[in-house]
C-alpha cells in the first residue's frame, strides 16, 4: 500500500459512520454498475512499489540516458548551460514548489513578488514595457504573439522567417490550422525585406529570430523600416542569454519580443518543462495573454502584489479570452529570476561572450579543415553556427559520438534546403579540451588518410540496452504479491503469460 | 502608491549595488577577440540590462524570505476544489533530479535517450490502463493545452470526414473556463448547456435539444465541478454519438474515479489528464503542469507528432503520422513532470490508485457531512472527490459576510481557502476538495475552523469581515492594482513623479 495515504482502517470506519453509510461502496453507487466491473491492466503494477524499488527503477532509467555522459555541442533552442547551485536550492523549496497559483494574494506574496521582479528584469533585458508571467515555452510564446498580433491588427496573415526555430514554426502552424481564419507564410532565412514574395495584403506580423535558429544575426534595421512603412507588427524571438551582449529588440522597433527561458537556470530535461516569455509595448497590453502581476496595497495601505487584469483571462472571459492558457511556468520563471539575480548584467554578458569566443574559435579551426565551411559565410553569428560539410552529416556525427561527443544538430532534417549541414553550439560549459577533441576528430574524419573507411552507419546496439520487457515490474509484483490480486476492481493479466506485457499497439488493444 | 509603508521584503533591485555578482564564471580558455571584432558594433548592447547586482548570500536570503510569505502544501491544507492539491511525494521529486534525466538534451540521438523514452512509453501505457483508452500523447504542456489538442483532433476528425457542418461544441454551464476558451481557439461556436437546477447534473432534455448535425462534441467533466457523477453518462454518450458528435472528457476530476470507472468505458472518445492534479506533480506556484491526452482508435491517427514507440528492442519517436494535427509544444512535452507522474504511479500500483480515489471520495463526503451542519450545501447528496457549499446562511446573518470574507477568514486558521465563486452556477459558491492525502485529524481541524467561523458570523461578524488578521499582508486591494497599473519596477521609476505611464495608456 502507498506511503501517502494516511488513513487507518479505524479512521475509515469512523468517517463512514459520520457520513452515515455502512461501507465505501455506498459512496460509489451513483456510478452505473456496468462501469464498475473488473479492469484488465497490462502496464500498471498490481500494487505499489516501495520507495527503494522506485528509486532503483528510476536510477536504472536515468543510466540508460547515455547521452548525458557525452560532451554536448547541441543547442537549437535548448542549451547546456551552467546552473548555479543556488538556483536549484531556491527552486526546490517547498514554499515555491508545492504552492498553488497565487489567486489568494494574502498568502502568496512570495510567488507574486518573484513574478513582479521577473517581469521587471525581462522588460529591461528585452527593452520593452511589459512582460507576462510566462507561457508554456518558446513555441507557445511565438504562437501566442502571432495570435495577439492578429487581434491587434485585425489582419489574418502571419509571415514567419525560416530562421525561426523549426519546432516553433510547427507549433504555430498547428494552431493556425486549427484557427478558422488565419494563414501562415514562411520565407527564407537571411533575406532582405524586398526579397519577400509580393502580396496583396499586409500581414499582421513578421516573425524573425535574433540570433536565428541557423545561428545567424540578420541586420534588423531593414525589417524595422519595412514594418513601420507597412504598419506591420515586428515580432522578434530573442534568446535571453544573447541579450546580455546584443542590443535589445525594443531598440529596433519590435512590437512583441518572445523567447525561451530554459537557458536561464533551467534543466535541459529532454525538452521540458521550459518557460516562454512575451514582452510588449504598453499600448498592446490589453491583448497580451497570460498572467500578470501588479503592485497594489493591502487594507492597511502597505504595498504588496496581486494578479491583475484578469479580465483578459479564460476563467473570467471564457471563450472570449485572449487565450485558453491558464497556467504559467511559475517554477521555471523562478529559476530564471534567481539566475538573473545571481549573474547580474555583467555575469550574463560573460556567459554570452565566453560562449561566443569558444564558438568562434571552434568554427575558425573547423573551417580550416577541407570539407568544412560556414553555411552562411557572410553572416555574423554569436555562440551557434551552421556548417556545411562535404560528407554526410550523420556519419560525421557518428564519428564524434564514438569519441564521446554530441557534435551538433543535423540541419537537413528540418531544412531540406541545407543538406549536409550541421548546427554546432558552445556554452560556458564547453571546456576548451572538449573543443580541441572535437577539432581533432574532425581533422581525422575529413582526412582521407585517417578516416575510418567506410564509416559504419549504425552501431547503436552498443548503447541501446533497454529491458526487453517494458513492464517487467508488473510481472514481478503480481508474482510475489499473491493476495493483492483480490482487489475488488482490479484484475491483472496473470504473470507468466508470455503474451501479457504489451510490446506493441496490438497487444494493448487486446485488453 | 503609499510611501508610509514598505514591502515586507524589499525588491531585489533595491539591494543592488554596482560590482556585485552572485556567482563566478570560467574564462573562455581559447584565444579571444573583442566582441566588436566578431559582430557589427551597432548590434552590441549599449546600455546594460537593469539586472540586480547582489552577492550570492543576499540573493539566497532574498528569495528564501520571499518563499516564507507563501502558503504551500508542505506547510498547510489546501481544500481547493477542482485543483487536487494533494501531497507531492518527495521520492518523485528527488529522483526526477537525477542528472541522467535533467541533463538530457532533447536533440540527442534517440538511441542515447533510451531511459527517458522508455519512461515515456511506459507512462503512456499506464495512462491507457487508467483511462481505458487506446493511445496517449504526453506532449501537451498543461491541462488547457490538452483540451485544445482534444478539440483540434475533433476538428481534424470531422475535416477528414468532410463533415463541415459540425461547428458547435456543447459545454455545460458548470465547466471550467478553459473548456469554452479551448473550443473557441479552434473556431467552434460554444453552446452552453444549462444544468438541471434541481440535481446539478446534465439535463437530458436540454442536451437533446442542443444536439444536431452541427454538433462536433460535448465537453464534459465527470464527476462535474459540483463533485457529482453524471449517473446518466451512458445515455449522454449515446445521445451525443447518435447525433454524430464526439465525447470529450475533462480530466480535471479524474482523481475521483481511478480504478472505479474509466472514461473510455463511459463512452468518451478523448480526454486530457492533469498530472499536476491526479498524479501529484507539484503545482510550482502556477506551473509547470502537464496535460497528456488519451484517445480511442477513432482519434488515434490525429494525435500530435511525435509519439513514443517501442519496436521490441528500442524506443523511438514516431514523426511519420500523416493525419496528425501536428506538433503543439517544442520538443516532446514536460518531461520532468512525466518522471514524477510515473514514479507516483509506480508508488501506488493499480490497487493503490483505486484506494486513492476511494479515500478522496471518503474525505469529501466526510467534510460534506460535517459541514452541512453549519453551512448550506446546495446539492447535499453523495458526492465524489469534492462538493460545494455556499455562504447564504452566514450572509443572512450579516450583509457584509459573503464567500470571500469566509475564505479570507480561513487563512487565519492556517488553511488555504477553498476555490471560491466557482462553479458559476452556484451563487456564492465555495468548492471544497480535500484530496486523499489529508488525515482525519487535519480534516477535523478544518471542520473546527469552519464551525468556529460560522459561530463568529453570529457573534462577532466584524472579526470575519475584516479578515485576514494573521497573514503577511492584510486584504489586498485588487481594484487599485488594476487601476494604477504597475507591472514593471523600471517603468514606474521613470514616471514616479506623475501618473504611471501604464495607467495613462489605459485610462
Amino acid at each position: 500500500m502507498s506511503n501517502f495515504l494516511p488513513h487507518t482502517a479505524a479512521d475509515r470506519q469512523a468517517m463512514l459512520k459520520a457520513i452515515g453509510v455502512s461501507g465505501i461502496d455506498a459512496l460509489f453507487e451513483d456510478i452505473p454498475a456496468q462501469l464498475r466491473g473488473p479492469k484488465h491492466y497490462t502496464a500498471l503494477p498490481a500494487d505499489g512499489l516501495s520507495e527503494l524499488e522506485i528509486q532503483d527503477a528510476l536510477k536504472q532509467l536515468a543510466t540508460e540516458n547515455k547521452a548525458t555522459e557525452l560532451a554536448c555541442f547541441l543547442g537549437g533552442g535548448a542549451y547546456d548551460r551552467f546552473i548555479p547551485q543556488a538556483v536549484n536550492t531556491i527552486a526546490s523549496r517547498s514554499e515555491f514548489a508545492t504552492s498553488y497559483t497565487p489567486y489568494q494574494p494574502e498568502i502568496s506574496q512570495g510567488t507574486l513578488q518573484v513574478i513582479y521582479e521577473f517581469q521587471s528584469m525581462m522588460a529591461s533585458l528585452t527593452g520593452m514595457d511589459v512582460v507576462n508571467a510566462s507561457v508554456y515555452d518558446g513555441a507557445s510564446a511565438v504562437t501566442e504573439a502571432a495570435l495577439m498580433a492578429a487581434r491587434l491588427t485585425k489582419r489574418n496573415h502571419i509571415w514567419v522567417s525560416r530562421n525561426v526555430h523549426p519546432d516553433y514554426r510547427r507549433v504555430l502552424s498547428t494552431y493556425v490550422q486549427a484557427n478558422q481564419s488565419l494563414s501562415l507564410q514562411e520565407f527564407s532565412a537571411n533575406i532582405q525585406p524586398e526579397e519577400l514574395p509580393r502580396s496583396e495584403n499586409n500581414p499582421a506580423c513578421i516573425i524573425l529570430q535574433w540570433p536565428g535558429y541557423l545561428g545567424t544575426l540578420e541586420d534588423p534595421t531593414p525589417w524595422q523600416a519595412y514594418c513601420e512603412q507597412h504598419q506591420i507588427l515586428l515580432v522578434v524571438v530573442a534568446d535571453p542569454v544573447s541579450l546580455g551582449v546584443l542590443e535589445p529588440p525594443g531598440q529596433y522597433g519590435a512590437s512583441i519580443v518572445v523567447g525561451e527561458l530554459q537557458p536561464l537556470g533551467n534543466h535541459l530535461a529532454y525538452g521540458g518543462p521550459y518557460c516562454g516569455y512575451i514582452a510588449t509595448r504598453k499600448q498592446y497590453l490589453r491583448q497580451l495573454p497570460g498572467r500578470l502581476v501588479g503592485r497594489s496595497v493591502d487594507s492597511q495601505g502597505r504595498p504588496c502584489f496581486t494578479l491583475t487584469l484578469q479580465t483578459r483571462e479564460q476563467h473570467i472571459r471564457r471563450e472570449k479570452a485572449t487565450s485558453n492558457i491558464c497556467t504559467n511556468q511559475a517554477l521555471n520563471l523562478l529559476k530564471a529570476t534567481v539566475y538573473l539575480s545571481l549573474l547580474g548584467p555583467q555575469g550574463l554578458a560573460t556567459v554570452a561572450s565566453v560562449s561566443a569566443q569558444r564558438c568562434h574559435y571552434l568554427v575558425e579551426k573547423l573551417c580550416q579543415i577541407e570539407g568544412i565551411a560556414l553555411l552562411f559565410p557572410d553572416q555574423p553569428f554569436l555562440f551557434e553556427a551552421a556548417l556545411k560539410l562535404s560528407q554526410p552529416t550523420a556519419l560525421f556525427l557518428k564519428a564524434l559520438e564514438r569519441q564521446g561527443i554530441l557534435g551538433g544538430i543535423e540541419l537537413g532534417k528540418a531544412y531540406t534546403e541545407y543538406p549536409n549541414a550541421l548546427l554546432v553550439t558552445t556554452t560556458e560549459k564547453t571546456h576548451p579540451n572538449l573543443i580541441e577533441r572535437y577539432i581533432q576528430v574532425a581533422k581525422d574524419f575529413f582526412n582521407p588518410a585517417t578516416a575510418v573507411s567506410p564509416p559504419q552507419a549504425l552501431d547503436e546496439e552498443e548503447w541501446a540496452r533497454p529491458s526487453a520487457d517494458p513492464f517487467a515490474y508488473a510481472e514481478k509484483i503480481s508474482a510475489t504479491g499473491s493476495g493483492s490480486l483480490h482487489h475488488r476492481n482490479c484484475v491483472i493479466v496473470p504473470a507468466g503469460n508470455s503474451n501479457a506485457p504489451a510490446t506493441s499497439g496490438e497487444g494493448v488493444s487486446a485488453r | 502608491m503609499s510611501t508610509a509603508h514598505s514591502l515586507l521584503e524589499p525588491l531585489i533591485f533595491e539591494a543592488s549595488s554596482p560590482g556585485h555578482q552572485g556567482v563566478s564564471l570560467p574564462a573562455s580558455g581559447v584565444p579571444e577577440r573583442p566582441l566588436q571584432a566578431l559582430l557589427p558594433q551597432a548590434w552590441l548592447r549599449k546600455k546594460p540590462a537593469q539586472l540586480p547586482e547582489v552577492s550570492q548570500l543576499e540573493t539566497v536570503r532574498h528569495f528564501t524570505r520571499l518563499s516564507q510569505l507563501n502558503h504551500c502544501i508542505d506547510t498547510g491544507f489546501y481544500p481547493l476544489g477542482s485543483c487536487t492539491m494533494k501531497y507531492n511525494p518527495k521520492v518523485c521529486d528527488t529522483y526526477n533530479q537525477l542528472e541522467g534525466f535533467t541533463a538530457l538534451h532533447p536533440m540527442a540521438p534517440e538511441h542515447l535517450c533510451q531511459g527517458t523514452l522508455g519512461l515515456m512509453y511506459r507512462l503512456q501505457h499506464c495512462l491507457m490502463d487508467i483511462t481505458g483508452f487506446d493511445a496517449v500523447t504526453l506532449q501537451p504542456a498543461a491541462g488547457a493545452q490538452g483540451e485544445l489538442v482534444g478539440m483540434m483532433m475533433v476538428q481534424s476528425y470531422f475535416r477528414q470526414k468532410n463533415d463541415t457542418a459540425r461547428t458547435e461544441v456543447i459545454i455545460p454551464d458548470s465547466a471550467h473556463g478553459t473548456n469554452p476558451a479551448s473550443a473557441g481557439m479552434c473556431g467552434f461556436d460554444v453552446k452552453e448547456l444549462r444544468s438541471d437546477p434541481k440535481t446539478g447534473r446534465v439535463d437530458l432534455e436540454k442536451l437533446a435539444k442542443l444536439l444536431s448535425h452541427k454538433t462536433a462534441a460535448l465537453m464534459l467533466t465527470n464527476p462535474s465541478t459540483l463533485g457529482l457523477f453524471e449517473s446518466d453518462i451512458l445515455t449522454i454518450s449515446q445521445l451525443v454519438h447518435d447525433a454524430g458528435g464526439l465525447m470529450y472528457y475533462d480530466g480535471a476530476n479524474l482523481n475521483a474515479v481511478m480504478g472505479q470507472a474509466r472514461p473510455a468505458d463511459m463512452g468518451f472518445d478523448v480526454m486530457h489528464i492533469n498530472t499536476h492534479k491526479t498524479f501529484a506533480t507539484p503545482h510550482g506556484g502556477g506551473g509547470p503542469g502537464s496535460g497528456p491526452v488519451a484517445v480511442n482508435r477513432r482519434l488515434e491517427a490525429f494525435l500530435p507528432s511525435p509519439i513514443v514507440t517501442f519496436d521490441g528492442i528500442r524506443y523511438g519517436l514516431d514523426w511519420d503520422r500523416p493525419h496528425s494535427i501536428g506538433q503543439v509544444k517544442a520538443f516532446y512535452g514536460n518531461v520532468e513532470m512525466m518522471v514524477r507522474a510515473y514514479a507516483y504511479i509506480l508508488a501506488h500500483g493499480a490497487s493503490g490508485l483505486a484506494q486513492v480515489s476511494e479515500d478522496a471520495v471518503l474525505n469529501a463526503n466526510y467534510l460534506r457531512a460535517r459541514l452541512s451542519q453549519a453551512y448550506h450545501v446546495p446539492y447535499n447528496t453523495v458526492c465524489k472527490h469534492e462538493f460545494i457549499l455556499d455562504s447564504s446562511r452566514q450572509h443572512a446573518q450579516h450583509e457584509k459576510i459573503n464567500t470571500m470574507t469566509l475564505a479570507k477568514r480561513l487563512m487565519d486558521f492556517g488553511f488555504h481557502p477553498p476555490t471560491v465563486y466557482f462553479p458559476l452556477i452556484v451563487h456564492e459558491a465555495m468548492m471544497i476538495e480535500p484530496t486523499e492525502t489529508e488525515s482525519k485529524a487535519t480534516l477535523d481541524r478544518f471542520v473546527e475552523a469552519m464551525l468556529t467561523i460560522a459561530e463568529e458570523c453570529q457573534q462577532q461578524p466584524e472579526r470575519v469581515i475584516q479578515a485576514p488578521h494573521t497573514t503577511p499582508v492584510s486584504r489586498v486591494d485588487e481594484v487599485v492594482a488594476a487601476k494604477k497599473l504597475d507591472l514593471n519596477y523600471f517603468l514606474t521609476l521613470e514616471t514616479s513623479s506623475g501618473t504611471n505611464s501604464l495607467e495613462a495608456t489605459l485610462s
